[in-house]
């Protein structure tokens, strides 16, 4: 894969990232609750994009010519000390799951802003410093936070052509709480 | 039984249902299902109501016979309700019906939503005792001091009337969502599967279940595949079938074990490398299993396609069609819309030779096995003069499109056939369109 095609695929990636994002929270109003089975293929499509994604960014990245301090791991079994660790894989949560926790619920949004700031400072000593310029522009600074605005935003993104970036920006998404919640 | 493409004439019957585009949500139907002689089919709609529909029978051995399905009876089956403990509302919305065999005058079925599952009795009274001399005309219980001879009711004819009632609600054993439930050959038991589990009832006892199989992790972010429909053989009483998300069917024998987590056998067919994209899991995702009637087959349902099993083989499909190939490069766009989370279904026709499923567009698909023929027919109201033949359809995928093709572009995507059902011995098929329940029957039937 040369670098033009990479970047194809990278946008391509981002661009299902962003749609599969919208589709989950738009998920969490639907009648009848949360889907297992649909969580979860949303959630299987989200890795797929992610890992095509880094492994996209990295084909873009040696070829540039820009050597990276550290290979990226695609491997979604490993826990990858990532830039921004909320996209790690629903399987690789350092949360333990609650116990029969299909009285848990992602319906309540500020639970999840909550929990979101509870997590990052303990993940924020696992951020290399020199990762900040490499981060990636659509995942979520570290200071983002979930506005009940924002959210709305980002669900009434129709086409996932509109902005990926910015959309993704304004979101924080945590796959490791897609699943553990039922 | 001839071929669907050539010796088969499908025509239209009926259509029930509203005629208007703007389609209320509690009218779509959600299943349909003939009972085992064909003469009664239900439909199961958002609305948690059952409708049943009676064939009237008319000079069935003239070769015009036509067979008209005239509602029999309607009622609420289930209503919403809401899970206090988990601020949760669990649909109405009739997941899968099915009818038990008839044992005596009355017909019996089980409907089912997301988590609870009810037996209806359905029976006819058309008599009514007449004659009481134990009430004034108003309806006041007359002073006994009064009554003086013994008088016996007659029964008189009345109106015939239907109703139905339910025998047994079977509540609280399914923590994620039912999707499906079969009886028994035994007649007596009946399973009920959601997304992690699936439990063996009686059909007398409804404060207890079996749980005959158990996928959930113990850590629930282990997850990787979901039970997404299950069957019993139709004459083995301990043999029945699961299907995953993950595009597999296991096999359980119930003798092996109590508990079924070990299949029997797994049926698989390796994935194509060359089709591997962002979307395969899903579209591989098994949205039906159906046995044939004889038992020897099964058939699956994935997004793409629909593949016949030989029961004896588990490497790969014996016969596999394609529905909606040209599909298979919109997979983002359908991702996109939602379309690819659709769940289609899939039948046998009475003798296993062709099978039938639906797709978009109201347009359903019609597979003959022996004489390796396809068809594709439409569902809609402008086909829909009484006996008009349905005219095959042709999709063009790409390219320069013929006179009368449709092209993928121009597919109406709103307009999907998820349900359709064969009658178990005749050519007599019913397809739901989103708020519509099509009829059509061979015109040689």
């Amino acid at each position: 894969m040369n670098a033009t095609t990479a970047m194809e695929v990278n946008a391509e990636a981002r661009r299902i990232l962003a749609v599969s994002i919208s589709k989950l929270y738009a998920s969490r109003t639907q009648r009848g609750g949360l889907r297992l089975h649909r969580s979860l293929l949303l959630s299987m499509v989200m890795r797929s994009a992610r890992d095509i994604y880094h492994s996209s960014r990295e084909i873009e990245g040696q070829s540039d010519a820009q050597p990276t301090s550290e290979p990226m791991e695609t491997s979604s079994d490993q826990t990858v000390p990532e830039p921004q660790p909320e996209l790690q894989p629903a399987v690789n949560a350092a949360e333990p799951p609650s116990e029969e926790s299909d009285s848990e619920d992602e319906g309540c949004d500020s639970d999840i802003a909550e929990d979101k700031e509870n997590m990052s400072p303990t993940k924020q000593s696992r951020k290399r410093r020199g990762k900040a310029a490499a981060a990636p522009d659509f995942l979520p600074s570290k200071r983002a936070r979930l506005e009940p605005g924002e959210e709305r935003y980002a669900a009434q993104l129709g086409s996932c052509r509109a902005g990926a970036a910015e959309s993704l920006t304004a979101l924080s998404l945590n796959l490791n709480r897609v699943i553990p919640a039922f | 039984m001839a071929g669907p493409g050539g010796d088969m004439q499908w025509c239209f019957s009926q259509v029930k249902g509203a005629i208007d585009d703007d389609v209320a949500e509690a009218d779509i139907i959600s299943t349909v299902e003939f009972n085992h002689t064909g003469e009664l089919l239900a439909t199961g709609d958002k609305g948690g109501r059952v409708v049943i529909f009676q064939q009237e029978i008319e000079n069935k051995n003239l070769p015009q016979f036509r067979s008209e399905y005239n509602v029999y009876s309607t009622f609420q089956s289930h209503e919403p309700e809401f899970d206090y403990l988990k601020s949760l509302e669990i649909e109405e919305k009739i997941n899968k019906i099915r009818w038990l065999p008839q044992k005596n005058a009355a017909q019996f079925l089980l409907s089912t939503n997301d988590k609870t599952i009810k037996l209806w009795k359905i029976s006819e009274r058309d008599k009514r005792p007449d004659g009481y001399n134990l009430k004034e005309e108003d309806g006041r219980y007359k002073d006994p001091n009064t009554i003086t001879s013994l008088r016996v009711p007659v029964l008189i004819p009345m109106d015939l009337m239907v109703e139905a009632s339910p025998r047994r609600v079977f509540a609280n054993a399914h923590t994620y969502h039912i999707n499906s439930i079969s009886v028994n050959s035994d007649e007596e038991t009946y399973l009920s599967a959601d997304d992690l589990r699936i439990n063996l009832w009686n059909l007398e006892i409804t404060d207890r279940s079996f749980n005959i199989v158990d996928i959930k992790p113990a850590n629930m972010e282990e997850l990787t595949e979901v039970i997404t429909a299950a069957e019993f053989h139709p004459h083995q009483c301990n043999t029945f079938v699961y299907s995953s998300s993950k595009g597999t069917i296991r096999l359980c024998d119930m003798r092996a074990s109590a508990l079924c987590d070990k299949q029997s056998k797994l049926f698989e067919e390796p994935e194509d490398p060359s089709n591997r994209s962002f979307f395969s899991e899903i579209i591989s995702s098994i949205s039906d299993v159906k046995f044939s009637h004889n038992g020897r087959y099964m058939m699956t349902r994935d997004y793409l396609s629909v593949k016949i099993w030989d029961l004896n083989m588990e490497n790969r499909p014996v016969e596999t069609y394609q529905v909606h190939e040209y599909l298979r490069s919109k997979l983002c766009s359908l991702y996109e819309n939602d379309c690819i989370f659709d769940k289609f279904e899939c039948c046998w026709n009475g003798n296993d030779s062709v099978v039938m499923t639906g797709s978009y567009n109201n347009f359903f698909r019609m597979f003959d096995r022996g004489q390796r023929r396809d068809v594709t027919l439409e569902a809609s109201r402008e086909n829909s003069k009484p006996m008009q033949v349905l005219k095959p359809r042709k999709v063009c995928a790409g390219g320069k499109r013929k006179k009368d093709e449709i092209s993928v572009d121009s597919l109406d995507f709103n307009k999907k056939i998820l349900h359709t059902a064969w009658h178990p011995q005749d050519n007599i098929i019913a397809v739901a369109t989103t708020n519509n329940l099509y009829i059509f029957q061979d015109k040689v039937n």
